[in-house]
């Protein structure tokens, strides 16, 4: 069956993995807090610098959810893909280039005018090559998520799914992301709508 | 099963039908007048000098702004106040109306998703907000703590984020036509027509509807032709797809909807036979430098179908061509073994229409199926990528029962379907 077999989630300034915390950081600003975060996670991947707010939060829930456990699963690379909604797609940064354009427009930051530019970041990063889908949606909707995710596991189109929510606008944000995959030995929660939500608003932290 | 009758009845026909369509595009706006256009070879470009888009002339394939779809007139009681609705949801809904119309399709069915494919929406009215704010500069934050990255808060008003957001143009859309399912939004950069096209495509096969209403639209803006200028990505004349001199993308607008069907009522019509994702893992704005990726989704999307190479009669290809796009397709091309199909990209009649090309492009391929033509890439002269391909350059009467089409986007994203005769 569909299990959840890890979880993430970074908001008001605190980063969950499994409903555990694993990092805060209150003193920041969300620039400020992203950078700490990635400090902490003791990475070198200079690429980060470059992304926009949102790919950052996207990118950094990705890093923890995870961690280097996925690249000991046997999956091949077109096995692993990505569903991911948000409700203010690219608007941070559409504005931020929007400036740029009365002196000289930043092609920097027109790329990342997309949503679907973290999805990228993400592949990217772990050389995920499957099926991936960006939505944009008013609220989380866990039935969608579980719908269209357990479409894509049951059907062989995938075998690992990275899905959730990642939405961000100056400085309010969520990011809430489930790794799911195929599981019989009961050690992993379900991946149900009732378990989706629970993991989304946090009842195991 | 709360669906169990659509769901039994879906099984036993799992065919999935283009039910209804509509193409509105400078070119005409119904999906017939566009095909009548391109098989008469008019291409919808111009050269436009507007300094409120550009400080060069440039061309694109836009709306005269007469000619701009104006308050739709809808089903008695809804309000069609041509303010409430901007010129993106104008679009849409003008689109969707038409896809509608005698189409034996009910949206106001709850076995009837709607689907809403769109790059930008709104984004125009981030343009009229800065304009009216004055100076739209970066304000630095000078409290404690604050970097000159952050604005003050309130740059966003709580209503402005609400209206400008895809997801409320999707409900506006959807509460015009009284859908009752809640819509679907794709937003996945040049692959979002063909993904919301799959999306419905999935849904239909799983039985969680019967019929899908996917709409796609985008408007051209200063933010969208500054953005693709600043990259150097737009042609300095219409574009060449394929071709050896090519340049550069041309912009387009439009809108355009496919209503999908597992009711076997439209038994004669094309069918949607399978499609793939996938995504390059390589770079976010150049694509694939093997075109391994998009090969593999074709690949996935003719298993889908139950269909090898050399069924395939035509390709659609995205063909915007930028040198590295058309360069990646060919490889693609050649890596699923389809040399020798006759080729075509549509650019050169439309332009790049973002969101709108993946539903506008499979429309035309659903009716070069049906009419037995293939349209000629306009704009391609001499061949001008590193692998063979069989580019239709001429209008091309044959036998066809099964398209190919592709698209490949910003974020290393591809996307292939698979359209067939009954």
């Amino acid at each position: 069956m569909n299990c959840i077999t890890a979880s993430c989630k970074i908001s008001h300034s605190s980063i969950y993995r499994n409903g555990q915390q694993v990092f805060a950081n209150q003193s920041a600003n969300l620039p400020g807090f992203l950078l700490s975060a990635y400090q902490f996670l003791d990475n070198s991947y200079p690429k980060f610098y470059k992304m926009d707010n949102l790919s950052k939060l996207g990118w950094l829930a990705a890093e923890v959810l995870l961690k280097d456990e996925i690249h000991t699963r046997p999956y091949r690379p077109e096995e692993t893909g990505l569903v991911l909604v948000n409700a203010n797609s690219s608007l941070d940064t559409d504005l931020k280039y929007y400036e740029t354009v009365k002196e000289i427009p930043s092609p920097a930051l027109f790329v990342y005018t997309l949503p679907n530019i973290m999805i990228g970041e993400i592949c990217i990063r772990n050389n995920f090559k499957g099926e991936s889908a960006f939505f944009i949606s008013p609220a989380f909707d866990a039935g969608f998520i579980e719908r269209t995710v357990n479409d894509l596991l049951n059907n062989n189109i995938l075998q690992a799914c990275i899905c959730g929510w990642v939405d961000l606008l100056e400085e309010d944000y969520t990011a809430v992301l489930y790794l799911v995959e195929k599981k019989e030995d009961g050690a992993f929660p379900p991946f149900i709508k009732s378990m989706i939500h629970k993991i989304f608003q946090g009842e195991n932290e | 099963m709360r669906n169990e009758n659509i769901y039994q009845t879906i099984m036993r026909n799992p065919d999935i039908f283009i039910a209804s369509d509509n193409i509105l595009s400078p070119l005409g706006s119904t999906t017939a007048e566009n095909f009548s256009q391109l098989v008469k070879g008019v291409s919808g470009i111009r050269q436009h000098d507007d300094v409120a888009m550009s400080l060069q002339p440039f061309y694109a394939a836009l709306f005269p702004p007469a000619a701009e779809p104006g308050s739709p007139v809808g089903p008695a009681g809804a309000n069609t106040q041509s303010d409430l609705y901007t010129k993106f949801e104008r679009l849409l809904i003008t689109s969707i109306s038409s896809a509608l119309k005698d189409s034996g399709i009910d949206p106001t069915d709850k076995k009837t998703v709607l689907i809403i494919s769109s790059t930008k929406g709104n984004i125009s009215m981030l343009e009229t907000a800065v304009a009216a704010a004055g100076s739209p500069g970066p304000v630095p934050d000078a409290r404690p703590g604050r970097d000159s990255d952050t604005r003050p808060e309130g740059a966003f008003t709580p209503a402005f984020r609400d209206r400008i957001a895809l997801h409320t143009s999707a409900r506006l859309v959807a509460e015009y036509f009284g859908f009752q399912s809640p819509p679907l939004v794709a937003s996945n950069a040049c692959i979002s027509g063909i993904m919301a096209i799959l999306t419905g495509f999935r849904l239909l096969r799983s039985g969680q509807y019967e019929n899908a209403v996917i709409a796609g639209a985008d408007v051209i803006s200063h933010f969208v032709l500054s953005g693709f200028q600043s990259f150097q990505a737009i042609s300095s004349r219409p574009c060449k797809p394929f071709d050896r001199s090519r340049d550069g993308i041309t912009l387009g607008e439009g809108a355009a909807t496919m209503i999908l069907s597992g009711n076997p009522r439209y038994a004669g019509s094309i069918k949607i036979m399978g499609g793939s994702t996938s995504n390059d893992a390589n770079h976010l704005s150049a694509p694939s430098r093997t075109g391994e990726e998009l090969a593999y989704s074709i690949n996935q999307a003719l298993a889908q179908a139950g269909l090898t190479a050399v069924d395939i009669d035509f390709i659609s290809a995205h063909g915007t061509a930028t040198l590295y796009n058309d360069e990646m397709e060919a490889k693609a091309i050649n890596l699923a073994n389809l040399p020798s199909v006759p080729v075509n990209s549509l650019k050169g009649y439309y332009g790049h229409t973002l969101g709108a090309a993946g539903l506008i492009e499979s429309i035309i391929a659903a009716q070069s199926l049906a009419a037995g033509l293939i349209i000629p890439t306009t704009g391609f002269e001499q061949l001008g990528v590193s692998q063979p391909l069989n580019i239709c350059h001429t209008l091309v009467a044959a036998t066809l029962n099964n398209c190919l089409k592709t698209a490949s986007g910003f974020g290393g994203c591809n996307a292939a379907l698979v359209l067939s005769k009954p």
